[in-house]
């Protein structure tokens, strides 16, 4: 539109009263737009709070939940799971997903990088259920569920995670670092694991912890992977485990209001844990970015 | 990159050991986790595939129109399931983007500078909450909510249209399209915002420099600057919808049919995967990898469509010329 056509356009809109009047209800909306989104935040985390602070104890820490309907247990055993299962899927993802971050960023030419982007944000809009059937027909069918299972597919979700956070980061490594290391005839493996990657340190955690924070409350994958499990505090992971997320689904789909209640304290754990690792993740990124910056 | 130093024959001579083989290694080591990364897709595609062969060749095409769902007579339709997900996700998308794009307005144009990162911080955050939990909050807070209040409203001021007609229910289409706009809203709001303070100041200020409010600046240089990214964003929040399997299946009650109503249970792909895969066997678990197989097609599809304009909208901005912001 021309200076003069949007001029016209203004003149002919009528009294400045009413465009005013317009644009404040307009500033308004977005306004309580913004306050909606964080005022559901601040419902959903408060509910969680609300509900599940009241069930949390030490016994409810420290013991294994009963069997299926029994209430009296805790959810030490999902504890322990969750933590098997997640240590082990980040074990996988994160040093492949970095390392695939310095095949595109320091080798690949970009006729290769820029599809292999491509795939990672495919490889990341697949839906977490679809992961699991993947791993099912590649691991469980015609075997047994296992908590090993359940972290190839968690593996799967955290790696475009984990990777497309690292090419950014270490795509924001100053080029004259590089060919500072070029100038001192240094071998490119070095100038990579000497000066890119630990330049680089702090985003790359951040987008490891983010792809921690993320799987952790992954239940999708877990139902077809790691639901059907034994009693106590198991560690092996050739079995199924019991984890805090398939915990909670299953309280929740039962009718009686002490699971419901167990379900609130243990996604109390749950979201606290998560949103925990995104505060620390964040700070951990400004930290870094400042760090190139300067 | 093969620095031009190195290609000296004498500099060469003098690489060490561990540089000969540490270069080859990380090199080979790095292409080896991007393919890594190409395996998996396509082990994916190749897995829904194959576990989902016998309902393919049992049912055909005609799986997609067909709908019912009978494990008892061992016939299996997707029909019930894509109106589910096609209903649930739309309604989310139609109620997150205005919503999101008014989000990005405060946060881009309005807020005060110093909260603009806070309140974008919370926003993202809203996305961080584990979907387990939504769900969880979806059946005990906002399901009593909607079944008490929202629809009982609806009912008597809509009640003529089919859609907003019959019973008032905890589970159904309705309570988990908001579950969905909940989970939508951040991830289109976080790439509204970016594009939105990608609009150069410039613009902006030639526009109020012709007077323009401020909901008139927006109106005539951000959005029009902003559509393919806008656009971009909905259908990643459409993917995303899509997708979700566990707290569509806490709060949609799980029936295998279609109904008018949008206050009834229902079921989508993604749910009903979730909620029978781990106790269903033969042909039934071949037909929930089938459905999984048209999910999977959708998500692909959806996904590829918002990266190429999110990507285009991008592209655009970099060569902007005197005479495209003109045109604007």
């Amino acid at each position: 539109m021309s200076p003069a056509e949007s001029h016209a356009l203004l003149l002919d809109r009528g009294s400045l009263r009413r465009r005013r009047r317009f644009n404040r209800l307009v500033d308004l909306c977005a306004s309580a737009a913004a306050l909606l989104a964080v005022a559901i935040l601040l419902i959903v985390v408060g509910s969680v709070l609300l509900k599940g602070a009241g069930a949390l104890s030490w016994h409810f820490l420290t013991t294994p939940s009963g069997l299926f309907g029994d209430t009296s247990g805790g959810i030490a055993n999902a504890i322990v799971g969750s933590a098997i299962i997640v240590a082990i899927a980040a074990a996988m993802a994160i040093p492949v997903g970095i390392l695939l971050a310095i095949y595109t960023t320091e080798f690949a030419p970009p006729l290769i990088a820029h599809p292999i982007r491509f795939a990672l944000d495919i490889l990341n809009g697949v839906p977490t259920i679809i992961t699991g059937i993947f791993v099912y027909g590649l691991m469980v069918a015609g075997n047994k569920q296992s908590a090993f299972a359940a972290s190839v597919a968690l593996a799967i979700v955290m790696l475009p995670i984990v990777a497309r956070t690292a090419q950014e980061v270490l795509s924001l490594v100053p080029e004259t670092l590089r060919e500072a290391a070029h100038a001192l005839g240094i071998a490119p493996w070095r100038m990579i694991t000497r000066v890119t990657v630990p330049t680089a340190a702090g985003g790359l955690v951040t987008g490891s912890l983010l792809a921690v924070a993320r799987v952790t409350g992954e239940t999708a994958p877990i139902i077809l992977l790691s639901s059907i499990v034994g009693q106590g505090v198991l560690t092996d992971p050739s079995e199924a485990l019991a984890s805090i997320p398939y915990f909670i689904f299953q309280s929740s789909e039962s009718p009686s209001p002490e699971a419901h209640t167990q379900a609130w304290a243990a996604a109390l754990i749950l979201i606290a844990f998560v949103l925990l690792l995104n505060v620390v993740a964040r700070a951990f990124y400004a930290r870094s970015r400042k760090r190139m910056e300067a | 990159m093969e620095a031009s130093a190195l290609s000296h024959p004498v500099l060469r001579a003098r690489r060490n050991l561990t540089d000969r083989l540490g270069d080859p290694l990380l090199r080979g080591l790095s292409g080896l986790a991007a393919a890594v990364a190409l395996a998996a897709i396509a082990g994916i595609v190749y897995e829904v595939v194959h576990l989902a062969g016998p309902a393919i060749s049992e049912f055909g095409l005609g799986f997609v129109t067909n709908n019912d769902w009978n494990p008892v007579s061992k016939r299996f339709g997707a029909a019930p399931f894509l109106y589910g997900t096609a209903v649930t996700s739309l309604i989310a998308i139609v109620l997150a983007t205005p919503l999101s794009i008014a989000i990005s307005i405060y946060l881009t144009e309005l807020a005060p500078r110093r909260i603009r990162r806070p309140v974008a911080t919370l926003v993202d955050m809203l996305a961080a909450i584990p979907t387990v939990i939504l769900g969880l909050w979806g059946i005990l807070v906002l399901g009593p909510f909607m079944r008490d209040t929202i629809e009982p409203a609806l009912n008597s001021v809509l009640g003529f249209l089919p859609i907003f007609g019959g019973d008032p229910s905890a589970f159904g289409y309705l309570t988990a399209a908001l579950i969905l706009t909940i989970m939508a809203t951040p991830i289109i709001t976080s790439v509204t915002r970016e594009v939105f303070e990608t609009v150069p100041g410039d613009l902006k200020e030639a526009s109020y420099a012709l007077g323009a409010t401020r909901w008139e600046m927006v109106r005539q240089v951000v959005l029009p600057y902003s559509r393919s990214g806008i656009v971009g964003a909905t259908i990643l929040g459409l993917g995303r919808a899509i997708g979700e399997a566990i707290a569509v299946a806490q709060v949609i009650g799980g029936a295998s049919l279609i109904n008018a109503s949008l206050f009834h249970t229902g079921g989508t792909m993604a749910a009903q995967i979730a909620s029978q895969f781990q106790n269903s066997a033969g042909l039934q678990k071949a037909s929930l990898a089938y459905l999984g197989l048209i999910l999977l097609i959708f998500a692909v599809v959806v996904n590829v469509i918002a990266r190429v304009i999110v990507q285009r909208g991008k592209l655009r901005d970099i060569d902007v010329t005197p005479t495209e912001a003109e045109a604007l």
